[in-house]
């Protein structure tokens, strides 16, 4: 029975990492100052994980970011100013949320404009078709009419 | 030897599927009945020679048999069975065994069920899906072989990836795949249509069971996915747009879209061209999905462990499929004629925004999975895009989706007039607004995302109620005639009364939801929303495979116990690789969700304590929704369209 513990015990040492992402060690005393340290760290990826924000994240790098969040918000950041003070460090690779600028603006732009452009097609295909087969032929101008008169009776207007 | 003739079988299949493909396809080209009709014993003997296969895999994994690479890499003597079994499709090789598996099974249910067919169709059908089977034979063949022995099998395995060793886990990829490869036949049938140059109201009514079976498939398996994200990853997310999860998440959207469009084709004979593109692009996306997981070009929280050899050999199955079926399209769709006109007031037409909703949500979630690549290949820029875009850019157009849905769905076809759909629902409308205000109104100033959330929940269920009584037209006996409606009927309101169960579930839980991160020790309780928490005690205990911090924690409303939990942490020696195992107690209101963590210097541990309102509504949302598939599945016109007799040949006869 002693055997197995020191066995769990040495397993647990050699082996368990933190496994909660925001340790209570880590947490501002302030809880309006916390609340937005767990918005900016949503937006933030953790740089050695797949597409985990430091906020979810166990890594040890995403522990480090998230103190340094805390204290640039302890030092009087805004929310801008903490995530440009990341993004000046680690690049825009960083951001969870794509700047809107330059080509990013494809990305962001790609939704709105597929919904007019695909509504302004079904909009101009159901036209046609209604054009194209309900509409009875438009009625005959006057002289339209006489023509036609003319032409029925076999005589030159 | 049991290993070996898997692999044999798998080599036969493989040549069934390359007669498959050809045979009939020269037979329904040339009219040769017994060339068609080759299909059906091919379609049945590949899919029987895959499950051989599939099953001598079981037996080396079930048995340990560490002489197999695939089984000292993915599996553990010591493992529980459950996962032994699990274990076969925990792994890329195998996995992409089951996947064609499931691909032969689809082949050889149309052959099976498919005796209504005209015989062409069924015959080119067949062919197409053999041709999609061959290739996925010679990728695992020549780049993923299952069956590979070792010349030295070690004495035990390398176990599996504990987080796959879940209940939850264990049944999700299957219901994925059936999901994933039953759009392979509706790509099928749409190309085998382009080949005759012939889209009718039976065509659509052939397609139309198969979609929903994919769909379902999906729905299921996603939301099994999502469960499994929020009782293992230890926070109770339950999506997270990692790329995988897109990969899933992009073709249900198609595939909703395909759903609602073939309606349209059966019903009306219209919008024939956009649903084959739908039919085509669906697959397209299921195929893209296998890429994303496969290649680890675009990397992810569980992609399999991949290699660039393999994500070369499906990109040439994407272009080759997808290349040629879209040059089939522009060659072919000019003879896909409609005939049902429609007014811009109108079931078509709410059905058509249905659809571009859909087609356009599904392409914001493509181009933010793959934009990362792309800015870094053509721009140069190294970038991110995670959960906050795809909340910003996806979220408007399922609000605009749940907005219209009530009102197309009580639309007439042909031609409504919107001021009648408004009086229709105006009391749908006013309830679903109480509910908002109610819920803003008990949250005291918080976002308007529950209150919005909930009140756009409520307009979806309560106008699926009033859409199924309008069903049931005036007058007396009204009741009576609701428990006689066609089960398509009911199908359309269950499965969008479920979407509304989703909504109200991810707004009031987003919102709602109150978490607590603190030291306890133990013998400490403390309140968390209104709730008290007591750590009782913690203990160090050992599973079948691994070690375990396991705590006792209670629920106290007041000095009522609630319920007690046990959250624990453990270890997997094997795989070197700790996890959590939240603690949840589950209820229709409210999940408490307690998760422990490590021993903090000084005394006490590390304790997370959530309460999360409405939770379960987002699991249940999506059961129901796929059970609105599986009674719309039941629908009569499907089953007499399945069994009727011969003589009785359907044509293609304009539906109305």
């Amino acid at each position: 029975m002693t055997g197995m513990r020191v066995l769990i015990a040495a397993a647990l040492i050699a082996l368990a990492g933190p496994v909660l992402a925001v340790q209570p060690d880590e947490m501002l005393a302030d809880p309006a100052l916390e609340a937005r340290a767990r918005e900016l760290s949503k937006e933030l990826r953790c740089l050695v994980c797949r597409n985990e924000s430091i906020d979810e994240s166990n890594a040890d790098l995403a522990r480090d970011l998230r103190i340094l969040v805390r204290e640039r918000l302890l030092a009087g950041d805004g929310d801008a100013e903490v995530i440009a003070f990341v993004t000046d460090r680690y690049g825009e690779y960083v951001l969870l949320r794509p700047q809107k600028t330059g080509v990013n603006l494809i990305l962001w732009g790609a939704g709105p404009v597929l919904l007019i452009l695909g509504a302004g097609i079904g909009l101009a295909h159901q036209r046609r078709n209604r054009l194209s087969r309900e509409t009875p032929p438009e009625e005959l101008s006057t002289a339209e009419a006489a023509r036609l008169r003319a032409i029925l009776q076999d005589r030159d207007p | 030897m049991i290993a070996e003739l898997g692999h044999f079988a798998l080599i036969l299949a493989a040549f069934v599927a390359l007669f498959q493909a050809v045979v009939p396809f020269i037979g329904a080209a040339r009219g040769w009945t017994g060339w068609m009709a080759a299909a059906v014993p091919a379609a049945t003997a590949q899919f029987l020679l895959t499950a051989g296969s599939f099953a001598a895999l079981t037996h080396a994994f079930v048995t340990s048999d560490f002489s197999l690479k695939l089984v000292v890499e993915n599996s553990h003597s010591l493992k529980p069975m459950l996962y032994k079994v699990s274990g076969v499709w925990g792994n890329h090789e195998g996995s992409m065994l089951l996947w064609v598996l499931i691909l032969t099974l689809f082949g050889a249910l149309c052959a099976w069920f498919g005796s209504d067919l005209p015989p062409g169709l069924k015959a080119r059908v067949l062919a197409v899906q053999a041709m999609i089977a061959a290739a996925f034979f010679a990728f695992i063949l020549f780049t993923s072989n299952p069956f590979l022995r070792l010349a030295r099998p070690p004495m035990d395995g390398q176990d599996l990836n504990p987080l796959l060793q879940d209940p939850g886990l264990a049944f999700h990829p299957p219901f994925l795949y059936l999901g994933y490869v039953g759009l392979s036949l509706t790509f099928s049938f749409a190309v085998a249509a382009l080949i005759e140059g012939r889209v009718d109201a039976a065509w659509g009514r052939w397609v139309r069971p198969w979609t929903l079976v994919s769909w379902m498939f999906l729905t299921v398996g996603i939301a099994l996915g999502s469960w499994w994200a929020y009782y293992e990853l230890g926070w109770g997310g339950f999506w997270f747009w990692d790329p995988v999860e897109n990969a899933s998440f992009m073709p249900w959207l198609i595939t909703a879209a395909l759903l609602h469009c073939a309606i349209v084709v059966e019903k009306r004979e219209s919008l024939k061209t956009w649903t084959i593109l739908l039919a085509i692009l669906a697959f397209g996306f299921s195929l893209i999905g296998t890429f994303i997981v496969r290649s680890g070009v675009i990397t992810s929280v569980h992609a399999f462990a991949n290699d660039p050899e393999r994500g070369v050999f499906i990109l040439a199955i994407l272009a080759v499929f997808m290349g040629g079926a879209l040059t089939l399209f522009a060659a072919r769709a000019g003879a896909m004629t409609s005939k049902g006109v429609f007014g811009l007031v109108s079931r078509e037409s709410a059905l058509v925004a249905n659809n571009l909703l859909l087609a356009v949500a599904c392409f914001v979630v493509f181009i933010g999975t793959i934009w990362p690549l792309v800015a870094e290949l053509l721009f140069g820029r190294k970038l991110t895009v995670g959960a906050p875009f795809f909340n910003a850019a996806f979220t408007p157009f399922m609000i605009a989706l749940a907005v219209i849905l009530p009102v197309g769905a009580v639309l007439p076809w042909k031609r409504g007039r919107a001021g009648r759909a408004a009086a229709q629902l105006a009391t749908a409308a006013a309830l679903a607004e109480a509910a908002g205000l109610l819920a803003y109104a008990v949250q005291s100033g918080r976002s308007a995302l529950a209150p919005a959330g909930i009140a756009l929940g409520t307009w979806l269920v309560l106008g699926a109620l009033r859409d199924l009584w309008l069903r049931t037209g005036r007058g007396e006996a009204r009741l009576r005639r609701l428990a006689h409606l066609p089960r398509a009927d009911w199908g359309k309101a269950v499965a969008h009364a479920g979407l509304g169960v989703t909504f109200i579930g991810i707004a009031a839980m987003t919102a709602w939801q109150v978490e607590d991160i603190r030291v306890a020790r133990i013998g400490d309780r403390f309140e968390v929303a209104g709730y008290g928490i007591s750590l009782d005690a913690v203990e160090d205990t050992r599973g079948p495979n691994y070690y375990t911090t396991m705590a006792t924690m209670t629920v106290w409303d007041g000095d009522r116990p609630l319920a007690t939990l046990h959250p624990e942490k453990r270890v997997y020696p094997v795989a070197q690789m700790p996890t959590t195992e939240a603690a949840i107690d589950n209820g229709i209101w409210r999940d408490f969700y307690l998760v422990i963590g490590d021993p903090q210097q000084g005394g006490g541990y590390a304790v997370r304590t959530y309460v999360k309102p409405f939770a379960n509504w987002i699991w249940a949302g999506a059961i129901i929704m796929a059970l609105g598939g599986l009674l719309s599945l039941t629908d009569r016109r499907f089953r007499v369209a399945a069994g009727a007799p011969r003589q009785r040949p359907v044509r293609p006869v304009a539906a109305e």
